[in-house]
């Protein structure tokens, strides 16, 4: 029964609170693509892509139309590349495949397709080592591919080698598009126990026990979130806790309304929601600034830890319920450059890279869309995903790093990304080299965590 | 089946009137009217039926948001399913 009070909240939380469905994502599995005949694979990858998700994109602004809420990206994710073993031989063929991708998604009209992407958390098949060699070459020729290696899994263990190879390849991405503010590292994600459903970029990809095609569905909020904290007033953590997870229901129950929708007019099973509050750039739409409702002077000061985790897990106990199927990512994001209160509180010194590793043990995901000083060596960021891959393999939780070495740019300067990846300031990075641990290679073997039968 | 519509502008003499007129041109039967005047600003809620609708939704959707902007009114319509599913369990 419709009733005035609950249409102006719900009108109210889209006009004034920024909520919006982030993304509609659909997974297109690849393997029936398989050539042996890099022109004939790139050929059949091209067409069913175009012809698996032609009506994508006029579905999702029928959507919009239909409920009055925006959805901000509709986007693709395909089985990772490196399992089209059979025709990828060098390089050059796995550019070839990312640069049809690209062309797959500009027919489509979607701005992000993801899943250039290489699972090595054990070791490398040939393809995967091509794959990530490519890597550089890849982004820089690309605008819209997106591409994640997993290189660490609780039941695996941590690919050191595989962590080595990472930090130089994100220095090189950095390198070849320094004309545009390194933005390849953008597009680039080193994880630790991916989830193979994740609908949000740049990590999504389409995996390997996925259907043959699937609808996931990411929503937003977080200005949602910090309005009804604000409306909340003086009161304990239990009712904040409690108002966290009555918002997060009500946001939820967007994104699963939406994501059965567009999976029934596009004869598409639904996959899952991703219960993420995904911040943006924007004013209002920020994750921190629900941190400082919370109590905080600023985001990263002490009690931000505490703070996040009773965030991530509140917005989790009240997302479960409102959707059939939930998955991907499920938590808060902390993507620095995306978040206005997180790039004021990075400038203003209050948040540190040593904050952030702390805070992403608490909550999804990781190091995230944090610009570094352009002559941090590769060792360095190498320590970076080592240290996080660690933190996601002994909690059984998902890490990731996606960091953009800010080419000639040094600490209190600022990138420029425009658009939903927003503007970074250049973070202090601890230079003593971890240089002898990473080159001695190898694998750190599973923790006792992982032997669970 | 049915639809909500939010108005939001200045107020005039016959914006009832003219919504009301383009409502029964697509055949949108009124259910239920909430209005008010604050300084000079104009709010109303419908909540109209829109089950012998003569055209697709967005095609009343676009008709409604052009019938406003002449007017410097913002008309939004939205489908009762996303109020529903926010507010039911």
């Amino acid at each position: 029964m419709l009733n005035v009070g609950a249409i102006r909240e719900t009108v109210n939380m889209i006009r004034e609170e920024n909520l919006d469905i982030r993304t509609v994502t659909m997974g297109i599995s690849l393997y029936d693509c398989q050539s042996d005949d890099i022109n004939r694979l790139a050929d059949k990858i091209y067409d069913k892509i175009t012809t698996s998700a032609e009506r994508l994109y006029a579905v999702s602004r029928e959507l919009e139309k239909r409920y009055g809420i925006p959805i901000i990206n509709s986007r693709v994710s395909v089985t990772p590349i490196s399992y089209m073993a059979g025709g990828l031989r060098s390089v050059d063929d796995c550019v070839l495949i990312a640069k049809t991708l690209d062309r797959a998604a500009d027919t489509l009209g979607i701005n992000f397709i993801g899943g250039y992407s290489a699972m090595v958390q054990k070791g490398e098949i040939d393809s995967a080592r091509l794959l990530i060699d490519s890597i550089p070459e890849a982004l820089s020729e690309t605008e819209k591919v997106c591409s994640s290696v997993n290189v660490a899994s609780t039941k695996a263990g941590i690919n050191m080698d595989a962590v080595r190879r990472m930090g130089e390849i994100v220095k090189e991405t950095s390198y070849l598009t320094r004309d545009r503010a390194s933005i390849g590292c953008a597009k680039l994600v080193v994880f630790a126990n991916v989830p193979e459903d994740n609908p949000f970029m740049a990590g999504a990809f389409h995996g390997v026990g996925e259907p043959e095609r699937v609808i996931n569905v990411g929503v937003s909020g977080p200005g949602v979130v910090a309005a009804a904290i604000k409306r909340a007033g003086d009161c304990d953590l239990t009712k904040i806790a409690e108002t966290i997870k009555k918002t997060a229901f009500k946001i939820t129950r967007v994104g699963q309304l939406v994501a059965a929708e567009a999976a029934e007019m596009l004869g598409v099973p639904f996959g899952i929601v991703d219960l993420s509050l995904a911040p943006t750039p924007a004013v209002g739409d920020s994750v921190a600034r629900i941190l400082e409702e919370i109590g905080l002077e600023r985001c990263g000061a002490h009690g931000t830890t505490a703070a996040l985790a009773m965030l991530n897990d509140a917005v989790k106990k009240g997302g479960v319920m409102a959707s059939s199927h939930v998955g991907g990512l499920s938590g808060a994001f902390i993507p620095v450059s995306e978040d206005a209160g997180m790039i004021e509180a990075a400038a203003a010194g209050s948040l540190t890279l040593e904050k952030l590793e702390a805070m992403t043990s608490v909550c999804s995901v990781g190091l995230d869309m944090i610009a570094i000083p352009g002559d941090t060596p590769a060792e360095v960021i190498s320590g970076i995903i080592a240290d996080e891959m660690a933190i996601g393999v002994v909690n059984n939780k998902t890490t990731a790093v996606r960091l953009i070495p800010a080419y000639g740019h040094s600490v209190g300067d600022e990138l420029s990304f425009g658009g939903l990846l927003g503007t970074a300031p250049v973070m202090a990075v601890n230079m003593y080299s971890p240089e002898v641990f990473v080159k001695r290679g190898g694998r750190i073997p599973a923790p006792i965590q992982s032997l669970r039968n | 089946m049915k639809a909500v519509i939010t108005v939001v502008g200045h107020d005039s003499i016959g914006i009832i009137a003219g919504i009301s007129a383009e409502c029964a041109s697509y055949g949108v039967n009124i259910n239920e009217i909430t209005q008010s005047v604050l300084s000079d600003y104009f709010v109303m809620i419908m909540i109209v039926d829109i089950t012998d609708m003569k055209c697709d939704f967005s095609e009343f959707v676009d008709a409604m948001e052009r019938h406003g902007r002449g007017r410097g009114l913002e008309i939004h319509v939205m489908h009762e399913n996303i109020f529903n599913s926010m507010h039911e369990i």
